[in-house]
């Protein structure tokens, strides 16, 4: 008899059926869409996006030039080069990252002393040239300046997991 | 002089005239086709669709076109040019001259001849013409395998659409559209027919080329079948034409088995609604489960697509039409005209 049933089964497209109504289904759920541009996910606090140099709150940049970023980046991404300043302390004359090789793994901040090179919250940075992607110290110390709320609040909500 | 006008310049206008009454809002369904067809896609894989251009993206079809218009026509080197830019075309005006006898409501058809089923198949059969050129003239193989695959696929269920055909004309004794859609007055052939209804529903999807018979566009295997050399305008026609032959596909369904321009129960309420109203309801339902299947179903193997086709279908719709006349002789409902 079982032939008879999966006769009847074939013949009366009874599994092609379940499936219709299973997507007819799904056509009355919500949309699971987020709007991006106008809606946006939530992000972690670990979220690893542009990098920023940071700065102490009393302006004085906290990177102290130690090359440990410089060192373990896999992707050889960071180029620094240092002296020492007219007041005797250590710091970077030039601080490079190329965006576009860039594999944002992160390892930068966490081999960081001082907490000076992060990966903040933003993860909107194209351009239309590669050239613009090549970031220099200035530019990463403008994004410090600019991300730093988020980046403070980021870092003092993750601090417990550290 | 009179005659000159009366015989021929009048009927010409007016024949301009009908086709146009017909072309344009055909034209305006095919891109709100395209429009609902993503936005069914959409809403049964949880998106929302298109619904920037326009309140609800209810503009969408009009910037594709625009966009299609302006794009450039590549014509490959190797391609034969002629054969190239005529098979779009052929595909195309197939997919609208078909329309000539589809019956809008009672005596609303641009013609009204005896012969409209037959009619009917030779163009859809014609079709294959367009797609077979494209293939052979892009001088690609994909585009070559596509029109292959596309020209068996659709002779293979021609035959077993023409005796799902015979069935509706024993029933209804004429093969004037018109007459079969008022034969079925007091019961719509889906009713009596219905596994033909569900062969002929199947066989639409194969004959259309649309999921899951696509093998003919195959994504995943032949990039897009025999249109992947077009671009442009003649890309859009070959666009424009499968969306055609899906709604007159859509349409012949509606006058073959679920009563044409007629309501559904011949009672107060659905009488109100004039013809054209419930013609044009029937084909947005037809055409939503074009959609519907597409949005549920993988795409069939070559093999299995023939063995349905020739092994099932075929048989099938042969006993069915030995049974039904039969019972038609057996019980004396042939119709007598």
């Amino acid at each position: 008899m079982a032939f008879l049933e999966r006769g009847a089964r074939s013949l009366l497209l009874s599994e092609l059926l379940s499936g219709l109504v299973l997507t007819l289904r799904y056509m009355f759920k919500r949309p699971a869409t987020v709007n991006y541009p106008f809606e946006r996910g939530p992000l972690s606090t670990r979220f690893r996006g542009e990098h920023a140099l940071r700065r102490y709150p009393n302006g004085e940049e906290r990177c102290i030039a130690c090359k440990l970023c410089e060192a373990i980046c896999p992707a050889l991404a960071i180029t620094i080069e240092a002296e020492p300043r007219e007041d005797g302390s250590r710091r970077t004359t030039r601080y490079d990252i190329d965006m576009t090789k860039c594999i944002y793994c992160g390892y930068c901040q966490e081999a960081c002393p001082v907490d000076a090179i992060v990966e903040g919250p933003n993860f909107e940075f194209a351009t239309e040239t590669h050239e613009e992607l090549l970031y220099d110290k200035e530019k990463l110390l403008a994004n410090g300046d600019r991300w730093e709320a988020e980046i403070a609040k980021n870092l003092a909500l993750d601090a417990p997991y550290r | 002089m009179a005659s000159f006008w009366t015989g021929y310049v009048w009927p010409t206008v007016v024949t301009v005239g009908e086709v146009i009454a017909v072309v344009v809002p055909l034209l305006l369904a095919i891109a709100y086709l395209t429009y609902a067809e993503r936005k069914v896609l959409a809403f049964s894989q949880l998106r929302k669709g298109p619904n920037v251009v326009g309140p609800f993206g209810l503009l969408q079809p009009f910037a594709d076109g625009l966009k299609l218009l302006v794009k450039e026509t590549v014509v490959p080197s190797e391609a034969n040019r002629v054969v190239f830019v005529i098979a779009p075309l052929l595909s195309f005006t197939l997919s609208l001259v078909a329309w000539a006898v589809i019956p809008f409501d009672a005596g609303v058809v641009v013609s009204n001849i005896n012969v409209g089923v037959l009619y009917i198949f030779a163009i859809s059969s014609l079709g294959v013409y367009g797609i077979i050129l494209a293939g052979w003239a892009s001088n690609s193989r994909y585009a070559f395998l596509g029109a292959l695959r596309s020209a068996a696929q659709m002779v293979s269920y021609e035959v077993a659409t023409g005796f799902v055909l015979v069935t509706v004309l024993l029933c209804a004794g004429s093969l004037n559209l018109s007459e079969i859609v008022e034969a079925q007055s007091h019961v719509w052939f889906a009713i009596p027919l219905l596994p033909m209804f569900v062969i002929f529903f199947i066989s639409g999807l194969a004959e259309t080329n649309r999921a899951p018979f696509d093998l003919v566009e195959g994504e995943s295997e032949i990039v897009a079948g025999y249109f992947v050399e077009y671009s442009a305008m003649a890309f859009a026609l070959f666009y424009l034409g499968e969306y055609g032959n899906m709604i007159l596909m859509s349409a012949m369904t509606s006058v073959l088995f679920l009563g044409g321009w007629l309501a559904p129960f011949g009672v107060a309420p659905f009488i109100w609604v004039p013809g054209p109203i419930w013609f044009a309801l029937k084909i947005a339902f037809v055409l939503f489960c074009f959609l519907w299947v597409r949005a549920t179903f993988p795409r069939f193997r070559y093999d299995q697509l023939m063995r349905l086709g020739w092994k099932v279908f075929l048989p099938f719709s042969l006993i069915w039409l030995v049974l039904t006349s039969g019972v038609l002789v057996a019980a004396g409902w042939l119709p007598v005209r």
